[in-house]
């Protein structure tokens, strides 16, 4: 009985034997870390494809319109037929205002929201707070832009009167708004990774729960801090919907608030809701300011990279 | 030898304790700026545009006339973006993740590759629109069609589904994954079978907040030239058609009042659809969260 049992089995090792033998499953087994690969790399080449026809189209900008011209020009003027001009200055310069106001609105409310969500705030408080940061982080631009528009801009209008409908600083606060929760969330990790100890042995000296968050949380946690301000300008820089919306299209190149001006974004939208045809040289100019944007951004991203990898505290 | 002066401490800590309760009420006062922009922001928006927002809306295409407007075109037109954007995004997303989290060894390719993504979740979205416009729309000429959209959308959001799909993988402890080869499963078999299973719910939950992300973007489409006035229906993938976020984008810029209007009742529809998506996306979160 006992022997005839064991005819009609196979061990586990038996088993293992005719799996392997299987030369169909190997192959499978084999082709799935290519076939990920292969998919991995479409990031890859997503980045080599936005680099590559930003360059090429930007080349070919730079054939009909000297290169010297365009990065230390002080007039934009495409449109216009006797004599049209493509100097970027005026563009940086609607987007600096825009992102420098941007920066004054978001950095001390967020980081204000972030000292009081890491050091002030019980977990009640906290638990209803993160989720509002979240929903603002996750309204559309689109929406920040409509907001900007037709309430923010006539809010301001009522403070100060020589404000015109398209401006610099009502999209400069919104966009402002819009990063002011990256700001809070990405510094409140900072300073919530400060440990403990540190915080107690400063309590234990006598120091207010204020000198605590300034003199100790503060500085330890700097470098997150720096890399979340970077980052948000670096999204603030990009940032194409609210200014497009609310900033106007006059390119200018001075540091005028109240008046309308155009951003790089912005130009890019203005260009593709007109009707420049293909291949025309203001069809390519928008390549070389979204190359200009893109390199930008990128300094901005690579800059926030190496303060925080540069400056970490390990504790 | 007395280091601290006792009275001069004493003297000191009422005004240290006031300083500290007065920055106290500041950094909450900074705090509920947040909660207050929101709160006008969506009254704002709901008190204008909910005249508005009758089943007409719902019903008709865009209109000369603001009475007219409706949001159907831009209505089906997400929709059907959604449907190349979902399984595309998530098919190079997930398998991005898995390859970088299971197989990939640390060599300078794939940290290459770790590096890049990190990148491109950086680049400003209407830099995504012209890529697509020179990839999608001319060089492969789809022209400014629903997958020309749906791919550039893709690629746009598939950064934040490549990090969420890892953080959750990586969640999954070893020694389930140990378990699994105990048995005698292979690599693909542990991963298909035991490492994706229990990583499902935080990588749905982290693609519907990237998808949520794709309905409401508007920079690349206009990028691409999405058309606005749409009279009908898209009829397949590469039938032409228009978006939420860009319709709202149209109205809100016509000088009208009444479009105002109009444009707020968009975006409450685009809202509502953006709430449902988040909600969802906590609810899975919360239901299948596993500690281990």
């Amino acid at each position: 009985m006992a022997l005839n049992e064991q005819k009609d089995k196979k061990s586990v090792q038996q088993l293992i034997a005719i799996q392997k033998g299987k030369k169909g499953k190997k192959w499978f087994e084999k082709s799935i870390p290519v076939i990920l690969f292969v998919i991995a790399s479409i990031s890859v080449l997503t980045t080599f494809g936005i680099v590559f026809t930003l360059i090429f189209e930007t080349f070919e900008f730079f054939r009909r319109v000297p290169i010297l011209d365009f990065i230390f020009g002080k007039e934009w003027l495409p449109f216009s037929n006797s004599q049209p001009r493509y100097g970027i200055l005026p563009l940086i310069a609607g987007t600096l205002k825009v992102t420098l106001i941007a920066v004054v609105v978001a950095v001390p409310i967020g980081l204000a929201s972030a000292i009081y969500l890491s050091e002030y705030a019980s977990d009640n408080m906290r638990r209803v707070i993160k989720p509002v940061l979240e929903v603002l982080a996750g309204v559309p631009t689109i929406v920040y832009g409509f907001f900007a528009l037709t309430f923010v801009t006539p809010l301001l209008q009522q403070f100060i009167p020589e404000l015109k409908i398209f401006n610099a600083l009502s999209p400069g606060i919104v966009v402002g708004i819009m990063i002011l929760p990256m700001i809070a969330s990405l510094s409140e990790d900072a300073m919530s990774s400060v440990p403990n100890s540190i915080r107690e042995g400063a309590l234990a000296l006598g120091a207010t729960k204020l000198e605590v968050a300034m003199k100790v949380v503060l500085p330890a946690a700097l470098s997150g801090i720096m890399a979340s301000i970077v980052l948000a300008v670096s999204r603030a820089i990009g940032e194409t919907m609210i200014v497009a919306l609310a900033g106007g299209s006059t390119p200018r190149f001075d540091m005028d608030m109240t008046d309308s001006i155009q951003t790089m974004t912005a130009y890019i939208v203005q260009v593709a809701t007109g009707d420049a045809g293909y291949g025309t040289t203001i069809y390519y100019s928008i390549y070389a300011v979204g190359f200009t944007l893109f390199l930008f951004t990128l300094l901005m991203n690579w800059l926030a990279h190496a303060i925080s990898k540069r400056f970490r505290e390990e504790y | 030898m007395r280091y601290i002066d006792h009275a001069s401490v004493v003297k000191r800590m009422s005004g240290r304790m006031i300083v500290n309760k007065i920055f106290q009420a500041i950094f909450l006062v900074a705090t509920l700026f947040a909660l207050l922009t929101l709160g006008v922001l969506f009254y704002r928006i709901i008190s204008q545009g909910m005249g508005f927002l009758t089943p007409d809306f719902f019903m008709n295409f865009s209109s000369r006339f603001p009475e007219k407007a409706g949001i159907k075109a831009a209505l089906v037109g997400s929709l059907w973006m959604m449907a190349v954007v979902a399984p595309v995004s998530l098919i190079l997303g997930v398998g991005s993740a898995i390859y970088l989290e299971e197989y990939a060894t640390k060599n300078k390719i794939n940290s290459f590759i770790r590096m890049n993504i990190a990148n491109l979740a950086g680049v400003p979205s209407v830099v995504f629109g012209l890529l697509g416009l020179t990839i999608f729309v001319r060089a492969l000429s789809l022209g400014n069609s629903i997958l020309a959209a749906g791919f550039t959308m893709s690629l746009l959001i598939l950064p934040v589904i490549v990090v969420a799909s890892q953080e959750s993988i990586r969640a999954v402890p070893k020694e389930l994954r140990e378990a699994s080869y105990a048995m005698g499963a292979t690599k693909w078999q542990t991963i298909a079978k035991v490492v994706l299973p229990s990583a499902i719910p935080g990588i749905l939950t982290g693609g519907i907040l990237a998808l949520s992300r794709a309905i409401g973007e508007t920079a690349p489409l206009v990028v691409i030239g999405i058309p606005v006035i749409i009279q009908f229906l898209p009829e397949n993938f590469l039938s032409q058609f228009t978006a939420m976020p860009m319709q709202i984008f149209d109205w809100a810029k016509r000088p009208q009042e009444a479009y105002q209007s109009v444009a707020a009742a968009g975006i409450i529809v685009l809202m509502i659809f953006l709430l449902a998506m988040n909600s969802i996306a906590v609810i899975i979160r919360n239901k299948f969260q596993k500690r281990y």
